[in-house]
C-alpha cells in the first residue's frame, strides 16, 4: 500500500468517526427534547382545562323571610343567613319533583358551596336586593365541572359515588336549557386554598412565594456579593481561605432539605420565629442560594480582564475603588444572571419549606412576612396529594403557572446579560 | 547632552528616581539581583534586554505595581525625590499618581473617551468643578494629539478607537493626573509602524514635562527615543549610561552581543 492510499484511508476513517460523533450528539439532543416536550405536553393537556370553570345560571328569589326575617338589615344577621336554602329554593323551582330530604340534598350538590358566597356577597354589597328575584351565575360543583369538561365519565362518577342517575338527569336538563356554561376561571388566580376544588386558587401561594423570594433576595444578594468581593479581591491566599472556598463549593451541593432542618433548628426552635412564615422560608432559601450567588459572583469577577485592574491600579485607584468603579460594574451582568438562576431554583424549592411548616392550608393571602403563608411548589404538593379528582387539573395548572414564573425569570436573566454585557 | 555626560557609576546629578541594591523575589525565585540605577529627570530612559531579563519587573517596582502580586517580595530601596517609596509611611495611591503607567496592550476602560481621561482626576480630586475637569480632559487629549480625532465623539467608548489611538488615550489618561514620571511597558509592541511612530513622537513631546522610563524590545526604538539606556540580563543590570555610548561603545561584552543581535 502506498503512502497516499494509506493517508486517504485514514482520512476517510476520520471523517466517518466525525459523522458518527455528530449523529450521537443529535441523538442526545433529540431525546432530551422529546422528553421535555412529553413533560410539557402532559402538563399542558392536564392543566389547561383548569383555566376554565363551569357556572350555572339560576333565577334566585332573595327571600326576605330567610335572609332577613326581622327586617332590620343587621349586618351580622345578613352574614349568617342560610343562603344554602335560597340556592336550594332556586333549584327546586326548576325541579319541583325533588321533595325528599336526600333528593333535596342531591339537588343542592349540583351547585358549589361557593354559590352561597356569591349570594351573600351580593346581599352584603347591596342589601336593597333582598326581596327581589335576580338572574345570577353561581359556580357549579366540581363534579359538574369535570363532567362538562369530559374529565370524568358518568360511569366513573357513579362508581366513585360522586353522582347518581337523578343528578345526571337534572344536569342534562340544565345543560339542554343552556344554563350551564364554561367561563374563564378568574377564581383560580384570585382565590386561596379551599377544600372545594372549584373554589381553590393560587393567589395566596403566589403572594407567599413572592414574599419569600423577596426575603431571600434581600438577604442572599448583598451577603453573597459582599462575600464574593472579599474572597475574590481582598482575602489573602492561605489555608483558611482555601478551606472557606472548598466549603462554599460543598454547600452549593448540599441537599436542600438539610437547609430546611437547619432552619427548623435555628430559626424556629432557637430563635422562636413563627412557623410557616415567609420570613423564615426566605431565610432558609437565602442560606441555600448564598453559595450559588457567591460562586457566580466570584467567577464573574474573575472574568474581568486583569488589564482593566492594572489600568486602575496604575492610576492610583485604591483597591476598593478598583472594585467599586471597575470590577463590580463589569461583573454585574454575570452576578445578576447567577443570582436570578439561584432565585429561580429557590422559587421551585419545596423540601426545606416543608421542614419549617410551610405546608399550611392558607385561604387568605399573607399580609406580612410574619403571617402564615404557603408557596407555589408547596401548593402543588398539597394539591397533588388531595383525593378529589378535580385537584389533578389544578395541580397541573399550578405547575404551569410556576413554569411561567421560571421562564420569565430566566428570560430576565438572559435579557440583563445581553443588555449590560460589555466588550473589552 | 551635557547632563548625560555627567553620568557615572555612582550616580547622576539630576536623578528623580534612584534604585539601590534592589532585589526582587517571586516566591523562592529571585528575579532581580542588586539593581542600582539613577533615572534622570525629564529625559527618556530605555530598559532593554532579552525576554525574562527582569526589565518589566524592575519597571513595575518603580510605582509598586508588584504589590498586587502576593508572592512578590522586595529588598533594597527605590527613592523618588530622596524618599524611599517602600518606606512604611508611603501612600501607594499618591505614589502611583506621581508615577503613572502605560501598559503593553492598550487597556482603556470600557467607558467613554471622556471618562477614561477624567477618571484619574476624579479619584484624586484634581478638579474642583466640571469646567476644570473639562479643561484637564481637553488639554490631555490635545497633548496626545487625539483631540482633533475624537473631538465630536467624546461619548463614544474608548474601546471603539483604533489600537494606536487607544494607546494614546491611555497616555492621555496617565498624564491627566499630572505625574512626574511615566512608566511605559513596551507601549508600541501591539501597534503598527505608523501608530508606533506617532507614539514615539508623542514621547519626544512629553519629555519636556515628564520623566519617561520605557521598556522596549525594539532596539531601534531605544536608540531613536531615549537619552539613557540600561541593559538587563538574567536579572542583573549589566550596564547603563547615555544611549549613544551604550549603542556605540558598550563596555560589557554581553551588551555588545545583545545590541549586535547575537542573542535576544
Amino acid at each position: 500500500m502506498t503512502r497516499a492510499e494509506d493517508t486517504a484511508r485514514r482520512l476517510k476513517r476520520r471523517h466517518r468517526a466525525e459523522k458518527r460523533f455528530r449523529l450521537y450528539g443529535i441523538g442526545a439532543v433529540t431525546s432530551a427534547l422529546v422528553v421535555l416536550a412529553l413533560l410539557l405536553g402532559t402538563i399542558i393537556v392536564n392543566g389547561s382545562s383548569a383555566f376554565t370553570t363551569t357556572e350555572m345560571r339560576l333565577t334566585v328569589f332573595l327571600d326576605p323571610a330567610v335572609i332577613d326575617p326581622d327586617a332590620k338589615k343587621n349586618r351580622d344577621d345578613l352574614l349568617q343567613a342560610d343562603y344554602g336554602a335560597i340556592v336550594l329554593a332556586a333549584l327546586q323551582k326548576r325541579f319541583p319533583e325533588a321533595t325528599g330530604r336526600s333528593e333535596r340534598l342531591q339537588l343542592l350538590k349540583l351547585a358549589s358551596p361557593g354559590a352561597r358566597d356569591v349570594l351573600r356577597d351580593m346581599v352584603m354589597a347591596d342589601p336593597a336586593v333582598i326581596g327581589k328575584t335576580v338572574e345570577v351565575s353561581v359556580p357549579a360543583s366540581d363534579n359538574i365541572d369535570l363532567l362538562r369538561k369530559g374529565k370524568m365519565t358518568k360511569a366513573q362518577a357513579v362508581s366513585g359515588g360522586k353522582m347518581n342517575e337523578r343528578q345526571f338527569a337534572w344536569y342534562d336538563k340544565l345543560a339542554a336549557d343552556g344554563l350551564v356554561r364554561g367561563t374563564f376561571n378568574t377564581r383560580f388566580f384570585t382565590a386561596g386554598a379551599s377544600r372545594e376544588p372549584e373554589l381553590a386558587g393560587i393567589w395566596s401561594a403566589v403572594v407567599g412565594s413572592f414574599m419569600t423570594l423577596a426575603v431571600t433576595l434581600v438577604v442572599a444578594f448583598p451577603l453573597g456579593v459582599a462575600a464574593a468581593i472579599y474572597l475574590q479581591e481582598f482575602a489573602p491566599k492561605n489555608r483558611w481561605t482555601d478551606m472557606i472556598e472548598v466549603n462554599i463549593n460543598n454547600l452549593a451541593a448540599v441537599p436542600s432539605i438539610v437547609f430546611g432542618l437547619l432552619g427548623l433548628a435555628v430559626f424556629l426552635n432557637y430563635m422562636g420565629l413563627p412557623r410557616s412564615a415567609p420570613l423564615v422560608g426566605g431565610l432558609v432559601l437565602a442560606l441555600m442560594t448564598l453559595p450559588t450567588i457567591i460562586i457566580a459572583a466570584r467567577s464573574a469577577m474573575q472574568a474581568v480582564p486583569p488589564s482593566i485592574r492594572d489600568a486602575a491600579v496604575g492610576l492610583g485607584a485604591s483597591p476598593l475603588q478598583v472594585v467599586a468603579h471597575h470590577v463590580l460594574p463589569l461583573a454585574m451582568p454575570g452576578i445578576l444572571t447567577g443570582s436570578i438562576i439561584g432565585m429561580a431554583r429557590a422559587l421551585g424549592e419545596t423540601a426545606p419549606l416543608l421542614m419549617i411548616g410551610m405546608v399550611a392550608f392558607i385561604v387568605d393571602a399573607p399580609t406580612s412576612p410574619m403571617s402564615p403563608a404557603t408557596v407555589l411548589p408547596v401548593q402543588v404538593y398539597l394539591w397533588a396529594d388531595s383525593p378529589e379528582r378535580a385537584f389533578a387539573e389544578k395541580t397541573a395548572a399550578a405547575v404551569l403557572v410556576l413554569l411561567a414564573f421560571l421562564i420569565v425569570m430566566n428570560g430576565l436573566a438572559i435579557y440583563l446579560r445581553r443588555k449590560f454585557e460589555r466588550r473589552w | 547632552m551635557l547632563d548625560t555626560m555627567t553620568a557615572t557609576a555612582t550616580g547622576i546629578s539630576n536623578a528623580i528616581l534612584r534604585a539601590k541594591n534592589l532585589d526582587v523575589f517571586y516566591g523562592e525565585k529571585q528575579a532581580l539581583f542588586s539593581v542600582g540605577i539613577d533615572i534622570p529627570e525629564r529625559e527618556i530612559t530605555a530598559l532593554i534586554g532579552p525576554s525574562g531579563c527582569g526589565k518589566s519587573t524592575f519597571l513595575r517596582c518603580l510605582n509598586r505595581m508588584n504589590d498586587t502580586i502576593p508572592s512578590c517580595t522586595i529588598r533594597g530601596t527605590v527613592e523618588i525625590g530622596g524618599h524611599d517609596i517602600y518606606a512604611r509611611d508611603v501612600d501607594v495611591v499618591e505614589l502611583r499618581r506621581r508615577v503613572g503607567m502605560v501598559f503593553q496592550k492598550p487597556n482603556p476602560f470600557p467607558k467613554s473617551i471622556y471618562d477614561n481621561v477624567a477618571y484619574g482626576p476624579r479619584i484624586h480630586g484634581l478638579a474642583a468643578d466640571k469646567g476644570e475637569l473639562d479643561e484637564i480632559v481637553y488639554s490631555c487629549l490635545e497633548r496626545t494629539g487625539l483631540l482633533g480625532e475624537v473631538r465630536d465623539r467624546l461619548d463614544a467608548p474608548g474601546t471603539s478607537l483604533s489600537g494606536g489611538q487607544q494607546q494614546r488615550l491611555c497616555i492621555a489618561r496617565a498624564i491627566a493626573v499630572s505625574p512626574e514620571v511615566i512608566l511605559m511597558d513596551e507601549p508600541c509592541s501591539a501597534l503598527d509602524p505608523i501608530a508606533t511612530a506617532r507614539v514615539e513622537e508623542l514621547m519626544e513631546e512629553l519629555r519636556r514635562n515628564y520623566t519617561i522610563v520605557i521598556v522596549t524590545h525594539n532596539m531601534q526604538q531605544a536608540a531613536r527615543v531615549s537619552q539613557h539606556t540600561a541593559f538587563f540580563h538574567l536579572g542583573t543590570l549589566v550596564e547603563w549610561g547615555a544611549t549613544e555610548q551604550i549603542f556605540t561603545s558598550p563596555s560589557d561584552e554581553r551588551t555588545q552581543g545583545y545590541i549586535t543581535g547575537r542573542y535576544g
